[in-house]
C-alpha cells in the first residue's frame, strides 16, 4: 500500500499581507453573483508567480482552477502587456484593462532559510485600480500544489463571496481490466485529479468511499474474505477495521456529520434495513423496520434528518426521516425511480440518481422535495457527491458497452459540465470536506 | 484473459437465453484460458468431452448437465417456470451428493443503481436458496451472497446482455454469509 501524506500534516500557514485593502467582497467591483444561473465567466489575469519555474507553475494551478470553475476565464498569457517584475507593486492598472482583464494575480514564491516555502499573492480590482486581497502562505516545498488550489480559493471567495473548494480531495474507486473481471482499488486524489494515489490493492471490490467530516478516515464498503461488509479507513496510518458485527452484509455507509456515526444499510435475507453504529460506544441503532429495500442513507448537515431511499412503495424513491428514524416520509414524486439522495451541505438541496425511459439522470430537489431539477441526462449518470460550498457536485458516467465509468462535475445550475481526468477508469466519488 | 473474455462473450449473446448452452460456453471459454497453462492432454480436463462425459459428481457435471445458474426478469426476484426446473435439478443433484456446501450468488444487471443492485442481488439469492429449501435442500448447507451489478458475465448495451447478468449461481463450496 501507498503511504497516504496528511492533511492535518501540511502545516499551511496563513497571514494577511500588511498591505491588503479590507476584502469585502460587497464592496469589490469585481462580483460574480453565482446564483444567477449561467454566469458569464470573469476575464482574469494570472501572472506568473516569481520567480523561476516553481512560481510559472503555482500560476497554471491557480488558473486552471479558477477555469475548471467555469466562473472564471484565464486570459492567455500571451496577450499581457505589462511584465510584473515587482507582485508588490501597484500594477499599471491601464496596460490590464486594455486587455479586457476584470481581476489580476500577482505573486511571489520564495524558500525560508528553514527550507519551507513561502507563496505570496495579491489579487488586483483592474478597473476599480485597487487590491482586492492579498495573502501569504508557508509550507513544505511538496505541498506547492495545495497552496496553488488555496489561492485559488482565496481568489474565488473573494470575488464570489462564497467559500472555494479547490483544496479538497476526492476519494473514488479506481478501476481497470474488462468488465467482466474489473479491478478495484479505493483511490484518493486532488480534486483536480492530480497527486492519485492507491489506498488499497486490488484484490477485493471495494465499493462507496465516503470522507469522515474532518478527512482523516474513509469509511467504504469490501468483499474481503468474500464478506461484504463496511469498513473503517484511517488515511494516516492506513489501519482497517470492520464496522460492527452485523449477521449480513453491510452497506452503503457514510458518516454522520459529527463523525461520531457511520450509518448503512443491513441486508436480511431479501430487506435491507438502516442501522446506524455509534463509533466510540459500538452500539448500533436501528433506523427502519421494512420487508423492503431501504439504503443510500444520507444526514442533513445539521444531523436532524436522515434522507435515503426505499422500494417499499414498489419502486425506488426517495425518503426523509428524522436522525431517530421517527416521521418517515416519501420525498420524491416524479416519474421514474429516484435513488442515491446525498444532502447538501448547505443544506438546502438533496442530490440524486433518477432513472427514467431508459437514461439515468443526475438532479436535485428541496429537502421537501419539491423543485427538482435535471442537472445531466444519459445512458448511465451515477452517485451524486457534494463540492464542501454546495455549488458543484461530481458523479460518474458510465457509457453504454465495453468501457468503464469516468467522473464528471457540473455546477448546481447545470452548466460547466466537466470531465474529471483519472489514470483509468473511476467511480464513486466522494468530496473531501474543506480544511478548516 | 481479455482476448479470450471477448469472443465468448460474442459468442454468448448470439446463444442467449440458453442457461445450459451459456454454462458450456463458459466452461470452454474457461478451459481454453486454463488449457494454455496446464497443456491437459485429456478431452476431460479440456471440458471438451460434451455433456455426458463430465465426471458424475464433479463440478463440472454440476454446471453442464445441471445447470448452474438462473435467470430473473428486469428487477424481479420471482423464480421463473424455467428457473424452477433448473432448480429442481440442483436439488435432485445435491440430494446425491450431500458432501457439497453451496454458495448461492445473487447478481444484477448494469441497469440500476450500486446499492440499489447489492440488496437486489441479495434478494434473487437469498429467494433461490428459499426455493432450494423448498426442494429439500437443508438450509444449513447453503450460504448466500450478493455481487449486485459488480461482476457481469455477458457485456454489451442491450437487453441480451443484460438478461443474462440478472442471475443466480449456485457455487459448489465458495464463500458467502
Amino acid at each position: 500500500m501507498i503511504k497516504v501524506s496528511l492533511f492535518r500534516a501540511l502545516m499551511v500557514a496563513a497571514g494577511m499581507l500588511v498591505a491588503v485593502v479590507a476584502a469585502a467582497p460587497a464592496n469589490a467591483e469585481v462580483v460574480i453573483d453565482i446564483n444567477k444561473g449561467k454566469v458569464e465567466p470573469l476575464p482574469i489575469a494570472v501572472t506568473d508567480f516569481l520567480q523561476g519555474e516553481l512560481g510559472q507553475k503555482i500560476s497554471d494551478v491557480v488558473a486552471a482552477d479558477l477555469k475548471r470553475s467555469g466562473l472564471f476565464a484565464p486570459i492567455n498569457k500571451g496577450a499581457f502587456i505589462e511584465k510584473i517584475s515587482n507582485p508588490d507593486a501597484t500594477p499599471r492598472f491601464e496596460d490590464w484593462k486594455v486587455i479586457n482583464a476584470q481581476a489580476l494575480v500577482t505573486g511571489r514564491v520564495t524558500q525560508e532559510g528553514d527550507g519551507r516555502l513561502k507563496a505570496e499573492f495579491r489579487l488586483w480590482d483592474t478597473f476599480g485600480s485597487k487590491q482586492m486581497t492579498g495573502q501569504q502562505f508557508f509550507t513544505q516545498p511538496e505541498n506547492w500544489r495545495r497552496v496553488a488550489h488555496i489561492i485559488a480559493d482565496a481568489i474565488y471567495e473573494s470575488v464570489t463571496g462564497e467559500k472555494g473548494y479547490f483544496d479538497t480531495r476526492i476519494v473514488y474507486v479506481a478501476e481497470s481490466g474488462p468488465k467482466t473481471a474489473r479491478k478495484r482499488q479505493l483511490a484518493i486524489m486532488d480534486q483536480d485529479g492530480f497527486n492519485a494515489r492507491a489506498l488499497t490493492n486490488s484484490n477485493d471490490i471495494v465499493l462507496t468511499p465516503r470522507f469522515s467530516p474532518n478527512r482523516q478516515e474513509v469509511t467504504y464498503m469490501s468483499f474481503e474474505n468474500q464478506q461484504p461488509r463496511v469498513y473503517l479507513l484511517q488515511l494516516e496510518t492506513g489501519q482497517r477495521e470492520v464496522v460492527g458485527n452485523f449477521p449480513g452484509m453491510t452497506f452503503s455507509p457514510r458518516f454522520s456529520p459529527d463523525g461520531q456515526r457511520v450509518i448503512m444499510s443491513l441486508q436480511q435475507d431479501g430487506n435491507a434495513n438502516i442501522y446506524t453504529m455509534d463509533l466510540r460506544s459500538r452500539t448500533t441503532t436501528r433506523l427502519t423496520n421494512t420487508a423492503a429495500i431501504d439504503t443510500a442513507p444520507s444526514y442533513s448537515p445539521d444531523g436532524s434528518q436522515i434522507a435515503f431511499e426505499s422500494d417499499r412503495g414498489g419502486g425506488q424513491q426517495i425518503y426523509v426521516m428524522g436522525a431517530d428514524g421517527s416521521g418517515q416520509r416519501r420525498i420524491s414524486f416524479g416519474d421514474g425511480r429516484y435513488s442515491t439522495p446525498v444532502w447538501s451541505p448547505r443544506g438546502d438541496l438533496i442530490a440524486f440518481t433518477k432513472q427514467s425511459g431508459g437514461k439515468f439522470s443526475i438532479g436535485v430537489m428541496k429537502p421537501d422535495g419539491s423543485g427538482e431539477r435535471i442537472l445531466t441526462t444519459g445512458f448511465h449518470n451515477e452517485g451524486p457527491t457534494w463540492a464542501p460550498n454546495g455549488r458543484v457536485l461530481m458523479f460518474f458516467r458510465q457509457g453504454a458497452g465495453a468501457g468503464g465509468p469516468q467522473l464528471y462535475s457540473i455546477d448546481i445550475s447545470g452548466y460547466n459540465e466537466q470531465p474529471i481526468q483519472t489514470q483509468g477508469f473511476a467511480s464513486d466519488p466522494a468530496w473531501s470536506p474543506l480544511l478548516e | 484473459m481479455s482476448r479470450i473474455d471477448t469472443p465468448a462473450v460474442g459468442r454468448m449473446q448470439t446463444i442467449a437465453r440458453n442457461p445450459v448452452m451459456i454454462a458450456l460456453v463458459m466452461t470452454l471459454a474457461i478451459a481454453g484460458c486454463a488449457s494454455k497453462k496446464n497443456m491437459p492432454n485429456n478431452a476431460n480436463e479440456l471440458g471438451l468431452g460434451g455433456a455426458g462425459a463430465a465426471t458424475p459428481g464433479s463440478q463440472q457435471d454440476f454446471t453442464v448437465n445441471v445447470g448452474d445458474r438462473i435467470f430473473f426478469d428486469t428487477d424481479s426476484t420471482s423464480i421463473r417456470a424455467d428457473a424452477q426446473q433448473t432448480l429442481a435439478r440442483q436439488a435432485q443433484w445435491l440430494a446425491k451428493y450431500p458432501n457439497y456446501a453451496i454458495t448461492i450468488e445473487g447478481h444484477a444487471d448494469e441497469r440500476g443503481t450500486r446499492e440499489y443492485n447489492l440488496a437486489l442481488g441479495a434478494r434473487r439469492a437469498a429467494s433461490t436458496r428459499d426455493y432450494l429449501v423448498s426442494q429439500g435442500v437443508p438450509a444449513n448447507r447453503m450460504k448466500t451472497i450478493s455481487y449486485g451489478k459488480e461482476k457481469p458475465v455477458a457485456v454489451c448495451d442491450d437487453i441480451s446482455c443484460w438478461s443474462q447478468n440478472r442471475r443466480a449461481v449456485t457455487v459448489l463450496g465458495g464463500a458467502g454469509m
